[in-house]
C-alpha cells in the first residue's frame, strides 16, 4: 500500500509542490507578517489533496499576498519528519509567525483551521 | 521479510518458535529463549516499575552482544533525558548511536499544539519510524509509551485504527518490537494496548510491603511458547535488569561424595571422620551466644588455610567485628582478607528487599566464584518479608548456591522458649547437614551441648558433644553420659570427680577384702604349722623314748645271758630264764 502511495507522489506531487513556492512572492507591502506555513503529506493520498485545496482556499481568503506553502512529501525526504515532529498526516505547521503551530488533518473543518493558525479569536 | 527471521532462529535452539533473545538476565530463561522473533511484545506496567529500562537494554544488548541494531521511539523522555537516564546503567547511548548500532528519535506530541481539522492518519510517525529501521537495519524495535498519542491525539477511532496498522506494519518489517504501557484500572494497559499485541504479553509490577519495595515480572501470555508463570521478582542495579528465575532452577545440582573437613577435628569425626559434603548446605541453629559464628569462622578459617575463596554474608556484624571476635578464639581471618580468599559482605537485611539480597548475593558468586558461603544469620532476613516469602527467597538462595557447587553454612538464631528443633524460618527441609548447638542449663551454669540433628548421605554420630569455646578455638569434647543424666562443664567434672571418688572406695573396699583374705589364709597356715610342729615335737619325743625302752629290754637280756654264763647254768635254764624274763617284761 506505501509503495503505491511512493508511486503516485514521485509522479505527480511535485508540479503542485513547485507551483505552491512560485506562488509565494506577493507584494506584501503593508503586511508586516509574512505566513510560512508548511504541509507535511505522504505522497499524493486523497487526504493530502484535499488538504491542500483546503489550505490554498483559507489562504487566497485570508492571507492573500503574505503567505507561502511548502508542501514536504515525506516520502521523499522521511527524514524531514522528526524535525517538526509530524506524527500525522497531513499536518499543517504554522512556521511563522511563532510560535509554531500544528493543525492535523484535511483541513475540511475551516473554523478549526482557522482557530489553529490564529486568524480567528476563541473556536 | 521471513527471511530475515531465519539466521537469527538458530541461536534459539530447539524452541519451535523463534525467538530472539533479549541478554537481560533471566528474562530469557522464563520465556525459554527470548521474545518472540518479529513479533510485538507488549512490556507493561503501572507508573516507574522499569517498562523504559526494560525495553532499552532489550534494545541495548541486541546491538552490543547479538548485532542487532535498533529503534527506540520515545514518547516520554528525549533523547538526553534517555541517555542520562540509561547511562547509570552502564549504557552509553551516545556511542551507538555514533556507531549506527541504535536510533532514539524523541516523538513529541503536545495537544495543546494540535489542532484537529479533518481527517488524517498517522503515515508520518510509520514514515519517521521506517526511516529510523533503515537507517540502521534495525531488527529491534521499541516504542515507549505509545499510550502517550491516547494523550495527544484526541480522535481516538483514528488512533486505534492506526494502531492497529502498526501493530501489523511492524510484523511485516520484521522486527521484534517492544511496546510499552501504561497499567489500567482492571486492564493490564490503560487504553487496552494489548487487543493489538497478542503474542506476548510481559507484566512489571512494583510492590511495597512494609516499607521495602519488590519488583516483580510475569509473563501474562506467549502465544505458541511455554513460559514460567510465576511472578518473578527483579531488579534495576548498576548493570541494568536481572530477573530471578530461580524457583525454574530444578534440582539438578551435581552431589559427589568430595568432603570438606569442618576446621574442626572432632566436629569432623562426628561427620563420619570426614566433614560436610562439599557443595551441601549447612544449618547451624541455636540460641544466641551459643557459637554459632564460631562454627563458621572454623569452616573458613581451614578453607582460606586450603586456598579456596569464601564469601561471608553477614547481616548483623561488621566485617571487622566478626575478624575481632574471630581472634579471641584464636582465629586470624585478616591475612585471608588480604589475600583476597575471604569476601565479606555486610548488609543490613532491611537495607533491601529481599530480591536485592538475591541479586546480590547472585553477583557475588558469579564475580568472585567463592567454595564456600556463610550467610550469618539467615533469620536476620526474616524482617524484610512475611515467612512464605523469605522462605522461597532462601530456597532460591539455596538452590542457587548449590547449584554453583557451593558448600554454604547457614546460622540460624532460635530464640528462647521457641522448640529448638525447629528453626524461626523452616528452612530446614533444605538443608542438608542440620547442627544444633544447644545451651544445656543445668545445676546454675550454662554450658552448650553440640549435636548432628541430621546429615544427609552419611554415618553421623548420634552423640551429644560439648561444646567449648575457648582461646584456641572451639573444643568437642564428650559430655557425661550415665546413670540417665546427661552432664557438662562443671556439673559434669564434678559427678566424673564423684565417680572417680566412688570408684576409689570401692577399689579401697576391694583390697581391704582382699587382705583380710590374705590374713586368715596367713593364720590359717600358721596355726597348721603350730600343730604340726607340736605333733612333731611328740612324735619324737615318744619315738625317742619307744627307742631307750628297747635298747634297754636289749641290754637287760644280753646281761642276763652274761649273768647266767657267768653262773654257770644250764644251757636250757639259762634259754628258760631268757624267755620268761621276756615275758615277763611284756606283761609289764
Amino acid at each position: 500500500m506505501r509503495a503505491t502511495e511512493k508511486k503516485a507522489g514521485k509522479t505527480s506531487a511535485r508540479p503542485a509542490k513547485t507551483e505552491k513556492v512560485s506562488r509565494k512572492p506577493a507584494k506584501g507591502g503593508p503586511a508586516v507578517e509574512n505566513w510560512d506555513l508548511k504541509l507535511y503529506v505522504a505522497g499524493q493520498t486523497p487526504k493530502s489533496l484535499t488538504a491542500f485545496a483546503n489550505l490554498k482556499k483559507i489562504c487566497e481568503e485570508h492571507l492573500r499576498g503574505k503567505y507561502r506553502i511548502e508542501v514536504v512529501d515525506l516520502l521523499k525526504n522521511p527524514q524531514l519528519a522528526r524535525g517538526d515532529q509530524i506524527l500525522a498526516i497531513p499536518t499543517l505547521v504554522r512556521k511563522l509567525p511563532v510560535p509554531i503551530r500544528k493543525i492535523i488533518g484535511d483541513l475540511s473543518n475551516t473554523e478549526r483551521v482557522l482557530v489553529g493558525l490564529d486568524l480567528r479569536p476563541g473556536g | 521479510m521471513p527471511a530475515k527471521i531465519k539466521p537469527e532462529a538458530k541461536k534459539v535452539g530447539m524452541v519451535s518458535l523463534p525467538k530472539v533473545p533479549t541478554g537481560i538476565q533471566g528474562l530469557d530463561e522464563i520465556t525459554q529463549g527470548g521474545l518472540p522473533m518479529g513479533r510485538p511484545t507488549l512490556v507493561c506496567g503501572s507508573a516507574g516499575c522499569g517498562k523504559t529500562l526494560l525495553a532499552m537494554e532489550f534494545l541495548v544488548r541486541g546491538a552490543v552482544q547479538f548485532n542487532e541494531p535498533g529503534v527506540f521511539i520515545a514518547f516520554e523522555e528525549n533523547t538526553e533525558e534517555l541517555t542520562k537516564n540509561v547511562a547509570s546503567l552502564g549504557f552509553d547511548l551516545e556511542d551507538l548511536t555514533k556507531k549506527k548500532k541504535i536510533v532514539v528519535d524523541h516523538v513529541y506530541i503536545e495537544r495543546s499544539e494540535i489542532e484537529e481539522t479533518g481527517e488524517y492518519d498517522l503515515e508520518g510517525l510509520f514514515i519517521r519510524l521506517d526511516h529510523a529501521i533503515k537507517s540502521v537495519g534495525a531488527k529491534r524495535v521499541v516504542i515507549d509509551t505509545i499510550e502517550a498519542l491516547f494523550a495527544g491525539l484526541p480522535d481516538h477511532s483514528i488512533l486505534r485504527a492506526e494502531l492497529r496498522r502498526l501493530f501489523r506494519w511492524l510484523k511485516e518489517q520484521g522486527v521484534t518490537a517492544v511496546i510499552t504501557g501504561e497499567k489500567g484500572e482492571g486492564t493490564l494497559t490503560r487504553h487496552g494496548l494489548e487487543e493489538y499485541v497478542a503474542d506476548c504479553v510481559i507484566m512489571l509490577d512494583h510492590r511495597v510491603t512494609e516499607q521495602i519495595s519488590t519488583r516483580r515480572l510475569r509473563v501474562v501470555k506467549y502465544r505458541g511458547s511455554l513460559h514460567g508463570t510465576n511472578e518473578y521478582p527483579f531488579l534495576i542495579d548498576e548493570t541494568g535488569f536481572s530477573v530471578l528465575p530461580i524457583t525454574s532452577v530444578g534440582l539438578d545440582h551435581k552431589a559427589t561424595g568430595e568432603r570438606v573437613p569442618t576446621g574442626i577435628p572432632r566436629l569432623d569425626a562426628m561427620l563420619d571422620g570426614k566433614g560436610y559434603y562439599r557443595g551441601s548446605s549447612i544449618l547451624v541453629s541455636g540460641t544466641s551466644g551459643t557459637g554459632k559464628t564460631s562454627l563458621a569462622m572454623h569452616l573458613v578459617n581451614e578453607a582460606c588455610r586450603r586456598g579456596e575463596r569464601c564469601l561471608y554474608l553477614a547481616s548483623e556484624e561488621s566485617s571487622n567485628q566478626i575478624m575481632r571476635n574471630a581472634k579471641s578464639i584464636g582465629i586470624d581471618l585478616a591475612p585471608w582478607v588480604k589475600k583476597g580468599l575471604l569476601h565479606f559482605n555486610v548488609a543490613r537485611p532491611t537495607y533491601s528487599g529481599l530480591e536485592m539480597h538475591l541479586v546480590t548475593v547472585n553477583k557475588l558468586i558469579k564475580e568472585f566464584r567463592p567454595t564456600i558461603a556463610v550467610i550469618d544469620p539467615i533469620t536476620g532476613l526474616t524482617n524484610i518479608g512475611t515467612e512464605v516469602e523469605v522462605k522461597a527467597m532462601l530456597m532460591r538462595l539455596i538452590d542457587m548456591l548449590k547449584n554453583s557447587y557451593i558448600t554454604t553454612l547457614c546460622t540460624s538464631l532460635t530464640h528462647g522458649g521457641h522448640n529448638l528443633e525447629q528453626t524461626e524460618i523452616a528452612v530446614t527441609s533444605l538443608m542438608d547437614t542440620w547442627l544444633l548447638v544447644r545451651d544445656i542449663e543445668y545445676n546454675g551454669e550454662r554450658t552448650r551441648g553440640l549435636y548432628v540433628l541430621k546429615s544427609r548421605g552419611m554415618a553421623h554420630s548420634n552423640q551429644i558433644r560439648e561444646f567449648l569455646i575457648t582461646n584456641k578455638g572451639i573444643d568437642l569434647t564428650d559430655v557425661y553420659i550415665g546413670q540417665g543424666m546427661v552432664l557438662t562443664g562443671s556439673a559434669r567434672k564434678v559427678q566424673e570427680m564423684k565417680e572417680e571418688a566412688e570408684a576409689a572406695v570401692r577399689k579401697e573396699e576391694l583390697e581391704r577384702v582382699k587382705r583380710e583374705l590374705e590374713r586368715k589364709r596367713l593364720i590359717m597356715e600358721a596355726r597348721i604349722n603350730e600343730v604340726r610342729s607340736e605333733y612333731e615335737s611328740a612324735e619324737e619325743e615318744l619315738l625317742a623314748s619307744l627307742k631307750e625302752q628297747q635298747m634297754k629290754e636289749k641290754a637287760r637280756v644280753t646281761d642276763s645271758g652274761v649273768i647266767a654264763a657267768m653262773r654257770k647254768a644250764d644251757k636250757l635254764k639259762a634259754e628258760k630264764g631268757l624267755k620268761s624274763k621276756k615275758n615277763r617284761g611284756e606283761k609289764r
